[in-house]
């Protein structure tokens, strides 16, 4: 018994050492850590780094040499078409989002109204839009909006409607932009309105029912309480979404005409890689991040709050 | 009448009990189709206008007269696009990333969400979360810094990187990996815990754990991950648009944009049949695998 205590520990240092960088190599969180150092060093090398790199970028002259500090801000607040590029951008994002929001509220109800067998085929058929790259059904877009061969001022001249600018005119270009983005964003307000209602429970409506709700209180004081939570999550990612959208502007009016229909993305874009002023793009880019900031902290919150409730 | 006779059918003895209740729910299912309708066409329009302009010949485009019909139907569109060596090498390079991008895609993304799902590591948590923030995270934010990254890289190294299609090897999994991770945890924590500690306790190690038991129970997650890897990359237009120029580097989306509108003159049949093919892929990967698909784009909202 004393021997083998006495002679143990010197071997089993020079054992544990050796077995001790196997085993730590073998635990399970480093065996983790190591699943895990790929992602970690993507979002680290190409989303975070990026992400601060261009708040670095922000405070550079136009040739990269020299620290301006807030002086790119300073030149934008002086220009008006920022400020219409701010405008532009808020009014874009909200209406986008709002009738987006109420278009797939409504066909929901719609489709969840028929026959349950029917639902799938429909369904397919209105999610179409949101399966299409975007890119691909702007062009489609922009040859329906075509200044002499529109499809559309055909139909409305058979109504004695004049031709109309889709966009060529300010008002019109702005008009066009938001409908092609409800057009593409619709179908996913739909699927993710359309899961919802199927978990509302036929009871509750029963119960308004015997209680004598009318259509407008089941709506109001069933199904929306009951969808609150989809509801405020799925705006919130389409708000940022629609806020930083770059495909549709960009190929339908490429912010024309003359700067109105410019979004912070699409201008970014235009100054940053096609007018070469990089520091300046990336300071147009960067007002994106408020926005942004405040929806994520949003969803944020409903998500641990869900994570603790489980 | 009529009206009374289908609610005959549909239960006789109800009629009785709940006549008005009924013949409201059948307005209301009418209402519902006859709206649907009008929602059909205005979401379908589109695409179904690129088909008919797609069979028609430029004479005919430019032509007064109904632009919603074919009077000609003519494939002559699809037979210059498909024998054009400039749009097959736009199609070769989409097809080309978009496989590469899907396949790093599951390589990071699915270790990493098993690892964040089942072994927990000090700071797990946290990066699950992060994971998802940079989701959030939006290409137009990111596009600006990584070109002048670039720059600076090839001014370091000597590798150009801007203007080779294959710098979208390297930031469309920026895109795609966060979602992916983020669905697959939601995947894997919804596994009981007792299946793979019966795995551990019979022996199996983690890559063992992970191959045999997690990938088989959550392979529909896995086809939902690997779509969505998909399509983004399929579709995605401003990376490509900012970080290649050159004809021969282009993918499909920026390829349709820039390379068939030459000037102010618009090929118009051309265009639309290009972004019809453009637009087919993902269509028909949808025609197939359409509840995948939405298992996928519910699962981000609605899971974790």
């Amino acid at each position: 018994m004393v021997d083998t205590a006495v002679s143990a520990p010197p071997r089993r240092t020079v054992a544990g050492k050796r077995s001790g960088v196997r085993r730590m190599l073998q635990r399970k969180s480093t065996v983790a850590f190591f699943m895990a150092l790929p992602l970690i060093l993507l979002i680290a090398l190409l989303i975070l780094y990026p992400a601060f790199y261009s708040i670095h970028l922000a405070t550079l002259n136009k040739s990269m040499q020299r620290f301006v500090g807030l002086g790119n801000f300073q030149f934008l607040f002086r220009r008006e078409t920022f400020w219409l590029v701010v405008e532009q951008s808020c009014i874009f994002a909200l209406s986008a989002v709002f009738f987006k929001a109420l278009i797939g509220f409504i066909v929901a109800h719609f489709v969840h109204n028929i026959p349950a067998k029917g639902q799938r085929k429909w369904r397919g058929m209105l999610l179409v839009p949101w399966v299409i790259p975007p890119a691909m059904s702007t062009l489609a877009w922009l040859w329906l909006f075509d200044p002499s061969y529109s499809a559309f001022n055909w139909v409305l001249a058979k109504f004695g409607i004049g031709p109309i600018a889709w966009t060529g005119e300010a008002y019109w270009a702005r008009f066009s932009v938001i409908l092609v983005n409800v057009w593409y964003g619709a179908p996913f307000f739909l699927i993710m309105y359309l899961a919802a209602l199927k978990s509302v429970p036929e009871q509750l409506y029963e119960a308004a029912a015997i209680d004598g709700a009318n259509w407008w209180q089941r709506i109001w004081y069933v199904t929306l309480p009951m969808m609150r939570n989809i509801i405020a999550i799925t705006t919130l990612f389409s708000l940022i979404v629609t806020f930083a959208n770059f495909d549709i502007v960009r190929i339908l009016t490429a912010g024309g005409p003359i700067d109105k229909t410019h979004i912070f993305a699409t201008w970014a874009f235009r100054i940053g890689i096609e007018g070469g002023d990089i520091p300046l793009g990336a300071s147009v880019s960067l007002f994106m991040v408020p926005i942004l900031a405040v929806a994520a902290i949003f969803i944020l919150r409903d998500i641990t709050r869900r994570g603790s409730e489980v | 009448m009529a009206n009374a006779v289908l609610i005959d059918k549909a239960g006789p003895r109800r009629k009785v009990k709940y006549g008005s209740m009924s013949r409201n729910r059948a307005w209301a299912m009418r209402w519902s189709y006859f709206f649907l309708v009008v929602f059909a066409i205005f979401f379908l329009l589109p695409p179904v206008y690129m088909f008919i302009t797609s069979l028609k010949t430029s004479a005919e485009i430019s032509a007064a007269t109904n632009p919603w019909w074919v009077y000609s139907p003519t494939l002559e569109n699809y037979v210059a696009l498909l024998t054009s060596r400039q749009f097959l090498t736009f199609l070769r390079n989409s097809a080309v990333v978009s496989l590469i991008v899907v396949t790093i895609t599951m390589a990071i993304s699915v270790p990493a969400a098993f690892a964040l799902a089942r072994m927990k590591f000090w700071g797990s948590a946290t990066l699950a979360t992060g994971v998802f923030l940079t989701y959030l995270i939006p290409d137009t934010l990111l596009f600006i810094p990584l070109f002048k990254m670039f720059a600076v890289f090839s001014d370091w190294t000597g590798i150009q990187l801007i203007n080779r299609w294959w710098v979208l090897l390297v930031v469309y999994p920026t895109l795609t990996v966060p979602f992916c991770t983020w669905i697959m945890i939601g995947y894997f924590a919804s596994i009981p815990k007792e299946l793979d500690e019966a795995a551990i306790i019979d022996g199996a190690s983690w890559l063992q754990t992970l191959m045999r038991i997690f990938i088989p129970v959550a392979l529909p997650g896995l086809i939902a991950a690997t779509i969505f890897a998909f399509t983004v990359s399929w579709a995605q237009f401003l990376y490509p648009l900012a970080f290649t120029t050159s004809i021969d580097q282009l993918v499909l989306p920026v390829g349709i944009v820039t390379s068939l509108i030459k000037g102010d003159v618009f090929n118009w049949g051309q265009i639309m049949t290009g972004a019809l093919l453009g637009a087919a892929p993902p269509l028909i990967i949808y025609a197939f695998l359409m509840d995948y698909y939405i298992a996928g784009l519910t699962a981000g909202a609605t899971k974790g």
